[in-house]
């Protein structure tokens, strides 16, 4: 970033920093990405708080009554509450459904962003250290699998593995463990020639303590932003597999069910039964990308444009 | 070679998973059937034999274009399969068609006006068309143009026509044309998007070049350094871009489809995989795979077509 920010230390002071310190610091500076940051910190709170902050709970079947059913955002509810995004066909609040179905979309996500990371570090690091035909195995898989587009592995693979979250979550995985794989391993060869590998190689330390201790966290940053990314593709993944009737069980409803769910009562001008989960959807990507995107330039300026 | 061998694992981990799955005799027979009727059925779909055979049988069909017969439609996988693919591809070519004739205008005047207030909101949007799930932007779609306005046609393809007397195709009337316009917008958006930043950063790029330099100091008109000298420098990456995710917009028309209600090869997949007809989701994939294959080969020679290096790079090598 070439813009002087007065909230920036002098590159003297910048230097005595804690590196988690001068990141925090870069990051506040983009208006847009405090924004997206806050906005994501809300989600992620109604997600983790949705028994505590919803008005009903929308898997109590007890709770629900159908003569409720349908009715537009701001109805008053029979017990004296408002129904501020209005109902879904089984007389469901909406923001309720919306609350926990976020915690479902997140959780899926997360896990799936987690576990992906994993397997694509260890094969990427594998791959990089290694080299030679494991190498050449490995990337030639990854290759090939980033030649098809996401969705369409998704399907072969819920078509392949059948339905359930475990298998959501799994398919998820083996989708996106690629794109780790492929960001790390380029960032680990050019670590691997810089001369404190070299130096670790020659103090004899273990291979393990070498690719974990020293090659590992300086191929970090691609990677996190690589995550944060990755995370707002799977949410949107899932919430298409869901949409399709493919991904997660109705029992517990994920946005994309929701959207879903609302699609049949669209055509007879219900909008909200898909409009609100929607805007839920969006919002959540939306930060997570402006997240994204300021940590990109904030991480690795090489990688800004 | 790749290609072949990647179809061919493809064909096997697809089938194998594929067959692993449910049993679609609980779904195609009537749960009154008894055991005789249940056995012939499970016979004449071959699915007694074990699946090694299963799977030398089809490997037999697929080398002859045999890639087995539906369960459900009781009719050959391939041919259900192609009839439905003109709908694909012309949803597919329409949508490319919309991002393209959008997007390249838009990306190269937010490429030369980086931080004009046009340029800066065509950049907004299209953080916005690739934050968006395309089948939220559809049901939208839907409940702006079909339901509050009323405008245009929510599903279906609506009446079609025979272009060269072979293929049926929604475009030649206007009552088909209104079908297509809000589901190829729905898969354009993504790729819009995508266009729109390619072509600004390759503008953005080129501007800075010595030839754009040279050119200016030439004394040429603005219009034939942008229109000659920027433009055809950024071509090459994206028609190399146009080409590599038209297969992906192929991919992605199984939502857009759904949401639609399109009659494609996407909709069949989706159909086919909630009642479990095997061949048909084989021969899908199968179909989907080549025809990705094929849409590389002919970037790749597009490409060396387009850029003077790589053909003189091969021309010396």
């Amino acid at each position: 970033m070439s813009t002087v920010v007065p909230a920036v230390p002098e590159p003297a002071a910048r230097a005595a920093q804690s590196p988690f310190a001068r990141i925090a610091s870069d990051f506040v500076a983009n208006p847009v990405a405090v924004f997206g940051l806050v906005l994501l910190a809300l989600i992620v709170a109604a997600a983790v708080f949705a028994p505590l902050i919803s008005p009903q709970n929308p898997y109590d079947l007890a709770q629900l009554d159908v003569m409720d059913s349908k009715l537009p955002p701001g109805s008053k509810s029979p017990n004296g509450g408002t129904f501020w995004l209005g109902t879904d066909d089984q007389g469901r609040d909406m923001l309720s459904a919306i609350f926990y179905g976020l915690r479902i979309s997140l959780m899926v996500g997360a896990a799936s962003t987690v576990l992906a990371l994993l397997v694509g570090l260890t094969m990427g690091l594998t791959a990089a250290y290694l080299g030679g035909r494991i190498e050449t195995l490995i990337m030639r898989i990854v290759d090939i699998q980033l030649s098809f587009p996401a969705i369409l592995i998704a399907l072969i693979l819920i078509a392949v593995l059948g339905q359930g979250t475990g298998k959501v979550i799994a398919a998820l995985v083996t989708i996106q463990w690629a794109y780790y794989a492929r960001t790390v391993r380029s960032a680990a060869l050019v670590e691997k020639r810089k001369e404190y590998m070299e130096a670790a190689r020659c103090l004899a330390l273990s291979p393990a303590r070498i690719v974990f201790r020293h090659l590992l966290p300086n191929c970090l940053p691609p990677m996190i932003v690589v995550a944060t990314v990755q995370v707002a593709a799977a949410i949107a993944l899932e919430a298409t597999l869901s949409f399709l009737g493919l991904g997660l069980p109705i029992t517990e409803p994920s946005l994309g069910l929701l959207i879903a769910n609302g699609y049949q009562y669209l055509l007879s001008g219900k909008y909200w039964i898909s409009f609100f989960p929607g805007v839920a959807l969006l919002a959540t990507i939306v930060s997570i990308n402006l997240v994204a995107d300021q940590l990109r330039d904030v991480l690795n300026p090489r990688l800004s444009r | 070679m790749q290609s072949v061998v990647v179809l061919f694992v493809m064909s096997l981990l697809v089938f194998v998973g594929v067959y692993a799955i449910g049993n679609p005799i609980d779904i195609l027979i009537n749960p009154q059937a008894d055991q005789i009727d249940r056995e012939r059925a499970i016979a004449a779909l071959g699915l007694d034999k074990p699946l090694w055979e299963q799977y030398l049988v089809f490997l037999k069909g697929a080398l002859t274009g045999d890639l087995g017969r539906s369960f459900v439609h009781a009719t050959p996988a391939l041919g259900l399969i192609l009839t439905r693919m003109p709908a694909t591809m012309e949803l597919a070519i329409a949508a490319m068609l919309i991002a393209v004739v959008l997007g390249i205008p838009l990306g190269l005047w937010a490429g030369l006006k980086p931080n004009g207030v046009a340029g800066r909101t065509i950049m907004a949007g299209s953080i916005l068309g690739f934050s968006l799930p395309t089948f939220w932007v559809g049901l939208m779609l839907i409940m702006v143009f079909s339901v509050m306005l009323g405008w245009l046609p929510s599903n279906g393809r609506g009446p079609t026509m025979l272009l060269f007397g072979l293929v049926p195709v929604s475009f030649l009337s206007w009552e088909g044309l209104s079908h297509l316009v809000l589901p190829a917008t729905n898969l354009a958006l993504f790729k819009l998007a995508l266009l729109i930043r390619l072509t600004r950063a390759g503008t953005r790029e080129s501007l800075l070049q010595d030839y754009v330099k040279f050119a200016r100091a030439k004394g040429l008109s603005n219009a034939r350094v942008i229109g000659v000298h920027v433009l055809r420098n950024i071509m090459i990456p994206i028609v190399t871009v146009i080409g590599l995710e038209f297969g992906s917009v192929i991919a992605f028309a199984i939502v857009t489809e759904s949401v639609f209600a399109w009659p494609g090869m996407g909709k069949l997949l989706i159909d086919s995989i909630n009642l479990l007809d095997r061949p048909v989701i084989v021969a899908y994939l199968l179909v989907i795979v080549t025809l990705f294959i094929v849409i590389n080969l002919v970037v790749d020679v597009l490409y060396s077509a387009l850029d003077p290096r790589v053909r003189l790079a091969e021309a010396k090598g």
